[in-house]
């Protein structure tokens, strides 16, 4: 009960200008969404950083030496030779894509797949637990699948197929794929997930069963979800660097066959910068891979993104 | 039933020597373009009991909403018109936040902050700036035992507030509003989530509270302003039908013969 | 209820069989895995020794131990987190609690996820012409170590923002009509609520920048290199640079040498996440709403 009678406050009512005043936590308050703010902006800071920096040390060789004929079309990379110096990236455009390529063959089902699982038919702890390991997965560093594919991919490759070399494509390809198979399972999943359960609960009071339900209601709901999802692991099997580097070979091929060594773009610049003496034009022609390198994922994730927000909106 | 028996002498409206306490004028608001409320001008005086009626989405809450300045965080809420706090338009206050303090609000969803009850309580006397421990003490002592709610929690000041009963909630969201030590206290139908033994408790506390402050008190039950308020307004779809001493609302003496309608319970 | 139809025999086993066919998609992504933990463990245990932790590598990397590079690591990721941590917070609080909703907005989350999206390699490049020559940083920690900033950055700031905006409006509110600035609600309602997120997006970085050499390796990390770091501004070894290193330019390495490294590496980060979820698991079981 309301025992305590006395008055809340004893002393007189300040008066109005007394209580508006600015105070100290006012202004700290406006300092402080200052200062958010322009955190808030570095990414795009950093994003123009990124793409005035690469630019202004390759410059040079943008403006000096670089033939677009030669660049894309020639598949001789050959900066330093003595003779005359060819700065074309034909084979290394190959190698990118073949090994890209062939990691989405392997990464797209699968991950698609354990999403569906995940999502649509595991239960309880089972689910948590794979969600678990899906994280885990995803956090295993690039340069230790490269290790992987070095060491226990490569005899493996040469023992089961009989080949010479099994630092190729197809070694490549396998360990990007799992690279980025818990990615993409993961952004699937919440794909699927979006996709309201009135959807789910009509279909099943229409007697769908769990199969088709997720065939032709779940999948169709959420496809561009999964799109998106799809090309986020491209842009991460395209910008990997160490692993491709360690698995693919490193040798510079137009691939005819999947057990042939190749060389990415990444892994060039990563093999040869430190090589190179800054301002020489094989420095800049590495920074031109670079801005290349830059436009393309700038393009990917540009895509991904206005397709997953395509859905939301929806 | 006996009206206020115990409760001090009534101040008639006008004859104060203070300036009204709000003052509002031609008053809309609207949200992305849909008015919800329009054309209102009212006065409020100090020390007063100021009931709002009126059935669902009159624009009861867009008032109080609006007079707090909580339309700075919707985007989509625009307000016209002028409102005048303390003689001063509110949205000519330097600091908005001060403006705030002075004014206390419970909604209708109490709503326990995720911190211990004590901590509730003494967030605002925390935020102004007092960190004497046994001046907190004092104010949450108090706070909780004017909100009716001291002798149920007073074993577990330190469990967490969000998981009290709803009710609970409510009467800690009133606690917190006291401990502004508030000119004007805003509620907005409050007894929703209260019992009707705890609904009584608070009422007797507002009681004691006119002496103190201000109060607006918006309810949708007519015999609660009829208990409680000096005046009683009557908002309908988004205006302001009438406004008039609560006594004579309630016994007929009407300009709008859909005040009478509503307050005798014929439709709302 | 309903007699058993053909039709619905039919149905079920065929759910059962797509059932299991999902189920062994998900097995053939993880089971890899277990397996190259197996081996991993089982090659590279025995190199693991208090000795091959704490002693510096001998006779050209093909002998000794790791300290340097565990050391150098141990800086990189703190030099990185001390920069990124603050500006990815910032960063999140002003997208959840300030950030209308506009085109700007959307060009800053744009941003963000090209920020995520770019190369390592590409990261790398941007780290020399800037941190390296431009600020004529050098090859240094400082230099690699802002790199690895502001690739990570997207990382914490996502984290962030995801578990900002788990806390309710309504606590804001509540707070904002006690009087209380937009900052003292969030210092004292929001972020002691977004502590879980956070963290999280903190491990995940720090998984990042252990293992990843690329944008380090021009910037400040050496191939070798057997003194400890004094400063900000000296070149390190680091961890995931050494397994490279060791394990594809230096010729007469033994076997259980680059396991050895390998193993280190991926059992900070493994025992990184589970911590983090463990951590999270903790939280929810005191969730305060």
């Amino acid at each position: 009960m309301a025992d305590d009678t006395r008055p809340l406050s004893v002393v007189a009512r300040p008066t109005t200008d007394e209580i508006d005043r600015r105070n100290l936590d006012w202004y700290i308050d406006k300092v402080v969404q200052a200062v958010v703010f322009i955190c808030g902006i570095s990414a795009i800071v950093f994003v123009i950083g990124i793409f005035v920096f690469v630019t202004a040390e390759g410059f040079g060789f943008l403006v000096d030496t670089f033939d677009f004929a030669e660049f894309f079309g020639s598949p001789r990379w050959k900066p330093t030779s003595e003779y005359r110096t060819t700065y074309g990236i034909l084979a290394l455009i190959a190698g990118t894509a073949s090994v890209t390529g062939l990691a989405m063959l392997v990464a797209i089902p699968f991950s698609l797949g354990a999403a569906i699982y995940i999502a649509e038919f595991a239960t309880g702890k089972t689910r948590e637990t794979l969600k678990v390991l899906v994280e885990l997965l995803a956090a295993v560093p690039s340069v230790v699948w490269g290790f992987i594919g070095l060491t226990i991919m490569n005899p493996l490759i040469i023992k089961t197929f009989d080949v010479p070399v099994g630092l190729n494509v197809l070694n490549a390809g396998i360990i990007l794929g799992l690279m980025a198979a818990p990615i993409m399972t993961s952004i699937a999943e919440d794909a699927l997930k979006a996709v309201p359960d009135r959807y789910r609960e009509a279909a099943e009071a229409m007697g769908a069963t769990r199969w088709q339900l997720v065939f032709k209601v779940v999948l169709p709901a959420a496809k561009n979800g999964l799109l998106g999802a799809v090309l986020l692991g491209v842009g991460r099997g395209f910008g990997e660097t160490m692993a491709v580097l360690m698995a693919s070979g490193h040798s510079i091929n137009l691939p005819d066959s999947i057990f042939d060594s190749v060389r990415a773009l990444t892994a060039t610049i990563a093999a040869e910068l430190g090589e190179t003496a800054v301002g020489s034009d094989h420095y800049r022609a590495l920074f031109t891979i670079g801005i290349f390198l830059f436009i393309i994922t700038f393009i990917i994730n540009l895509t991904a993104d206005l397709i997953v927000r395509g859905i939301r909106k929806g | 039933m006996a009206v206020d028996a115990g409760a001090p002498m009534r101040l008639a409206p006008g004859a104060e020597t203070a300036r009204p306490k709000v003052e509002v004028r031609n008053l809309a608001i609207s949200y992305d373009g849909t008015p919800a409320l329009v054309g209102v001008n009212l006065e409020i005086y100090e020390n007063e009991i100021f009931g709002i009626i009126g059935p669902a989405n009159s624009g009861k809450t867009s008032f109080l909403k609006a007079l707090n300045r909580m339309d700075m965080f919707n985007a989509a809420m625009q307000v016209s018109g002028e409102i005048n706090f303390d003689g001063r338009d509110i949205r000519q206050w330097r600091n908005v936040y001060a403006l705030r303090g002075r004014i206390g609000v419970v909604f209708p969803l109490p709503v326990g902050l995720p911190m211990t009850v004590y901590d509730n309580v003494a967030l605002s006397p925390r935020l102004s700036g007092q960190t004497n421990k046994a001046e907190l003490n004092d104010i949450v002592e108090r706070c909780l035992r004017r909100a009716a709610l001291w002798d149920e929690v007073k074993d577990r000041l330190n469990s967490l507030g969000s998981l009290l009963s709803g009710g609970q909630q409510q009467r800690l969201t009133i606690a917190r509003a006291l401990s502004q030590e508030p000119d004007l206290l805003m509620l907005d139908e409050f007894s929703i989530a209260v019992d009707p033994v705890t609904t009584m408790r608070i009422e007797d506390v507002l009681k004691e509270l006119r002496n103190e402050m201000t109060i607006i008190l918006v309810t949708n039950l007519t015999q609660q302003a009829r208990r409680l308020a000096d005046r009683t307004a009557f908002f309908l779809t988004g205006s302001c039908v009438e406004i008039g001493e609560t006594e004579a609302l309630f016994t007929g003496q009407v300009e709008d013969s859909r005040t009478a309608d509503y307050i005798a319970g014929r439709f709302g | 209820m309903f007699a058993t139809t053909e039709l619905n025999v039919r149905n079920s086993r065929r759910q059962a069989l797509v059932q299991i066919l999902f189920m062994l998609m998900t097995a053939v992504l993880i089971l890899p895995v277990l397996i190259i933990l197996a081996t991993l463990i089982h090659k590279g245990g025995p190199a693991i020794s208090f000795e091959f932790l704490f002693s510096e590598p001998t006779n050209g990397m093909t002998a000794g131990g790791i300290f340097p590079a565990l050391v150098g690591t141990v800086w990189l990721v703190a030099v990185a987190l001390l920069v990124s941590v603050p500006l990815g917070v910032a960063a999140a609080i002003y997208l959840s609690e300030f950030a209308p909703q506009n085109w700007f907005t959307r060009i800053i989350n744009l941003a963000i996820i090209n920020l995520a999206g770019v190369p390592s390699i590409v990261h790398a490049l941007f780290g020399v012409g800037a941190f390296v020559l431009f600020f004529g940083f050098g090859t240094s920690i400082l230099a690699a170590s802002l790199t690895l900033a502001i690739m990570t950055l997207p990382v914490v700031i996502v984290a962030t923002r995801e578990s900002l905006q788990a806390v309710p409006l309504a606590f804001r509110e509540a707070c904002w009509n006690m009087g209380a600035t937009r900052w003292q609600t969030i210092r004292r309602v929001v972020l002691p609520n977004a502590v879980s997120g956070i963290l999280t997006g903190v491990i995940l970085e720090v998984a990042r920048t252990t293992g990843e050499p690329a944008p380090i390796m021009f910037t400040g990390a050496a191939f070798f290199l057997p003194f400890l770091p004094e400063s900000v501004f000296d070149q390190t070894m680091a961890l995931s640079l050494h397994l490279f290193v060791i394990s594809t330019q230096v010729p007469g390495v033994p076997d259980e040498l680059p396991y050895g490294v390998a193993l280190v590496l991926i059992a900070m980060v493994l025992v990184m996440n589970p911590l983090s979820i463990a951590f999270r698991m903790y939280l929810r079981g005191k969730k305060k709403w």
